[in-house]
């Protein structure tokens, strides 16, 4: 099924008498769900972009591409950067931007201004019987009623199924530039990212992967500059700065976590402190490639170490398999809060037919 | 504004519910008599007053499980309050509720400045969270204007905003994760110092929810290192419109004050009276306030002197040092008091897309003029959040309810032009009646399925945010 319009969708739901696959172009889908495939890809378009207040409405449908050359021609952006996951996790199709809010997909500049859900303004979607609900709006400041744009952030398809999606855009800055700092061991190099976050110097990316540390700015020509130097002062190492594309071009691959493609074994994203995150990374002896400061680690393994990871991550945080087979995909939650998502999910989709069994 | 009849069925218990607080808690915890129960009668939206049927204090999330655990038993409703500055009356009890303040809970568990994060009790107010972080060159981003006051507990229910919200976000976009005490006493812990969830962001639908979902009595919250330095600077315009073009200009080049706050003539005039603080007399004024080191601030200043000065302002004023720059703040930060002394006022906070800015201000000034009330417009122009305050004497009968009546226009008019009734106040009972003019009926009953979910008796602070007729057959129920 590939609807086209919010209606349609509304009456597919409606209709279905079988568990529905819910997709938008499945290049980030992760976990096993079964069902008739239900496509949002259909659903296209800009409803409405006003650069001068910073807002976007679109339809989710709408390729992450065409989101992108629409705010580019305006020079803004998505502030989250929207990961492309198609190379490691080996897909092919076109990224929609309905899968993105739905997997709460975010990049480096998490460190700054957060992850899509913080972007997000307001959500249209259809319930599990076929009812469209809204919940925001395109304005940004909002807290008239439940924000319900939160919880269907990052819900995967099994509270609803998204058809329209309002974000806070952001302007291209003028500048950007990268520390990139050798030398370092992980626990030192890391260390040196935390020193960063912990200035006054307003960091847009923080990772650390292949021996070297790396250290964003961005904004006006003159205070990026300005910064690059105070930063440099304050981390140490052996420091190389990167400007402009090459820049860019560094912490696209951060997010697309470019170091794992065309790389054997199991990826975990494992989401914890970023003092932890050098000896986790250390115990479980996998290849690392740390974000946000160290508070994201994206891990290669070989197959099967599911339980040692589990326990090298117990009480700091919490992974998920996001590459490889076998074993569950996310992690467990405490019982209590199993009990209120569980709930959430039987209000929304009563007969529990979206995505079933993907998240829990 | 009506509230739902008490239960006088829990009225005619109130001693044996009392005693069985008294009971599980700590013997100061538990208030029932009268007149010290008058102090919990209201928030700061001072038109509506009910004692609760009493008020519980205690100090840790297992006294606050307790309570509840009760109150569930009793079929008691109940009204979680942090300080009580609500202008939406959010923390307003009815006759049969129990009022479970979490003021005593304000200590701070832990600070982590290597990972960047506090964890306090809720019952912390805002402003002394920054106050226990500031010497490592730290604070607590989101800045309510009550924030001397205003406690964690109750920025976390509203999801508050502040006038620096421009560039660090809201409530939402700094909370980590909490401690909540569920209806029925289970204590869960929803997010975490790292932040994103592992499963649904329960996190996110709890900020907000006003107090309906669980009682929050520990928070982790996001901190951040200082800036180096801030300065505002004034601009004022002879027309609103040009005002509003002059902000997304702003916005538009990319640049990020952390602040651009809006008056218009009738509050500039107020302001001034009041405060003295040499504002321009014109029509519409702007305070624009950047981040960063001398350096940096002059680069953006320079930037925003250009774009304001294709925009013709009748003055273009910048603070040479630290004294101007007050004076440049002490107008704004002074407005409402300065309303205050022309008379009562009522303070909308309803949010609209900046583009719509001069057809909103120049509806409100028509509708001025037809209720017969007079308004001032001071608002958060960067984020389109509006505070228009309407004059009224609250000793003139009929007064308030014309008040009311325009605010309602005001509202409405708000959410036609693609925005919404409240920013960052809350609905809680003010504005509870015209949530149906911004969704529809299934959009009310997926945000009351949430509620089912956590408090499914509805007895969390239940006359609040749904209209009562939406919410009635549940809170029968
Ligand atoms: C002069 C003035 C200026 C203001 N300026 C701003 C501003 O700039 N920005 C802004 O956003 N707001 C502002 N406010 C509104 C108000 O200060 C905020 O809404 C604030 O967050 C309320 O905090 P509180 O602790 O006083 O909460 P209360 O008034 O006690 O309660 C508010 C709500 O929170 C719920 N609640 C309280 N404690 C808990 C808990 N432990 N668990 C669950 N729910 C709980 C209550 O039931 C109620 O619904 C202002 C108010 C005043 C009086």
């Amino acid at each position: 099924m590939r609807p086209t319009t919010e209606a349609d969708l509304a009456e597919a739901i409606a209709a279905a008498t079988a568990p529905l696959l819910v997709r938008g172009g499945g290049t980030r889908t992760i976990g096993q769900a079964v069902g008739d495939v239900l496509e949002t890809g259909g659903l296209t378009g800009v409803a409405l972009y006003e650069p001068g207040a910073l807002t976007l409405v679109v339809r989710a449908g709408t390729p992450v591409a065409e989101v992108e050359r629409v705010l580019a021609a305006d020079r803004q952006r998505l502030a989250f950067e929207v990961p492309d996951l198609r190379g490691l996790l080996g897909r092919e199709g076109v990224s929609t931007i309905g899968g993105v809010v739905a997997a709460n997909a975010s990049g480096p500049r998490r460190v700054q201004v957060g992850a899509a859900r913080d972007a997000l303004l307001g959500v249209r979607f259809v319930d599990g019987s076929g009812t469209v609900i809204k919940n925001g709006g395109r304005v940004m400041k909002n807290v008239t009623g439940y924000d319900l744009v939160k919880l269907l952030a990052g819900s995967r398809g099994t509270l609803g199924v998204l058809t329209e999606v309002s974000f806070k855009v952001q302007a291209l800055p003028e500048a950007e530039a990268t520390l990139v700092i050798g030398g370092l061991g992980d626990e030192a190099g890391l260390a040196a990212l935390r020193r960063a976050l912990g200035s006054p110097f307003d960091i847009s990316g923080a990772a650390r992967h292949s021996g070297q540390s790396l250290i964003r700015v961005e904004g006006m020509a003159g205070s990026v500059a300005y910064r690059l130097d105070r930063l440099r002062a304050l981390v140490g190492g052996d420091v190389k700065v990167a400007e402009a594309a090459v820049s860019a071009a560094l912490w696209r691959d951060v997010r697309d976590v470019a170091l794992f493609h065309d790389k054997p074994g199991e990826v975990w994203r494992i989401v914890t402190l970023s003092t932890a995150a050098a000896e986790i990374a250390g115990r479980l002896a996998g290849e690392a490639l740390w974000d946000c400061g160290g508070g994201l680690i994206w891990l290669r393994l070989d197959h099967g170490r599911g339980a040692e990871v589990a326990a090298a991550v117990a009480g700091r945080g919490h992974a998920t398999r996001v590459r490889g087979d076998g074993g569950p995909v996310f992690p467990p939650e405490a019982p209590e809060v199993a009990l209120l998502a569980a709930g959430l999910r039987a209000k929304f989709d009563p007969r529990g037919i979206l995505n079933a069994g993907l998240m829990g | 504004m009506d509230m739902p009849e008490p239960d006088l069925g829990v009225i005619a218990r109130k001693a044996r519910i009392v005693a069985r607080m008294r009971a599980a808690l700590p013997v100061d915890a538990v208030i029932d008599a009268p007149e010290e129960l008058r102090v919990y009668e209201c928030d700061a939206l001072t038109a509506y007053r009910c004692p609760p049927l009493a008020a519980v204090l205690p100090r840790t999330t297992a006294e606050v499980s307790a309570v509840l655990r009760i109150a569930c038993e009793e079929g008691v409703p109940v009204v979680p309050r942090g300080s009580g500055t609500s202008l939406a009356g959010g923390a307003m009890p009815t006759a049969d509720s129990v009022i479970l303040g979490v003021a005593r809970m304000n200590a701070v568990l832990e600070t982590d400045y290597d990972n960047r994060f506090i964890r306090v009790q809720s019952g912390r107010t805002n402003l002394s969270v920054s106050g226990a972080v500031e010497a490592e060159g730290f604070f607590y981003a989101p800045d309510p204007s009550s924030q001397l006051a205003c406690a964690i507990a109750g920025n976390i229910a509203m999801n508050s905003g502040g006038a620096h919200c421009l560039k660090y976000g809201v409530t939402t976009n700094n909370l980590l994760g909490v401690t909540l005490v569920k209806m029925d006493g289970t204590v869960l812990t929803l997010g975490g110092p790292w932040g994103e969830p592992a499963g649904l962001d329960l996190l996110g639908v709890v900020c907000g929810s006003e107090g309906q979902l669980g009682v929050v009595t520990e928070a982790w919250l996001r901190i951040l290192p200082k800036p180096e330095g801030a300065r505002p600077v004034l601009v004022g315009f002879d027309s609103n419109e040009v005002a509003g073009a002059c902000v997304s200009d702003i916005i538009k080049a990319g640049i990020l004050p952390v602040a651009i706050e809006f008056m218009d003539r009738p509050c500039i005039r107020a302001t001034e009276a009041f405060a003295k603080a040499g504002y321009p007399d014109c029509e519409a004024l702007l305070i624009i306030e950047v981040e960063g080191s001398e350096a940096e601030i002059a680069e953006q200043l320079t930037r925003i002197r250009q774009i304001a000065l294709a925009h013709d302002p009748v003055e273009f004023r910048e603070a040479a040092d630290e004294d101007q720059a007050k004076r440049i703040w002490l107008g704004r930060k002074s407005a409402f008091g300065a309303m205050g002394q022309l008379g009562d006022y009522m303070c909308l906070d309803g949010t609209i897309p900046v583009s719509s800015l001069p057809h909103v201000l120049k509806r409100i000034g028509e509708m001025s003029v037809q209720f017969g009330l007079d308004v001032g417009n001071v608002f958060h122009a960067g984020d389109g959040n509006m505070h228009p305050l309407i004059l009224f004497d609250a000793n003139k009968p009929g007064d308030l309810e014309k008040c009311e009546a325009f605010g309602a226009e005001i509202l409405k008019l708000c959410v036609e032009v693609g925005g919404c009734l409240t920013g960052e106040h809350g609905v809680g009972i003010e504005k509870r009646d015209l949530m149906s003019v911004q969704f529809d009926a299934a959009d009310m009953e997926a945000q009351m399925r949430v509620k089912d979910v956590f408090d499914p008796k509805w007895l969390l602070n239940p006359a609040k945010v749904f209209p009562l007729g939406v919410s009635e057959t549940r809170r029968a129920g």
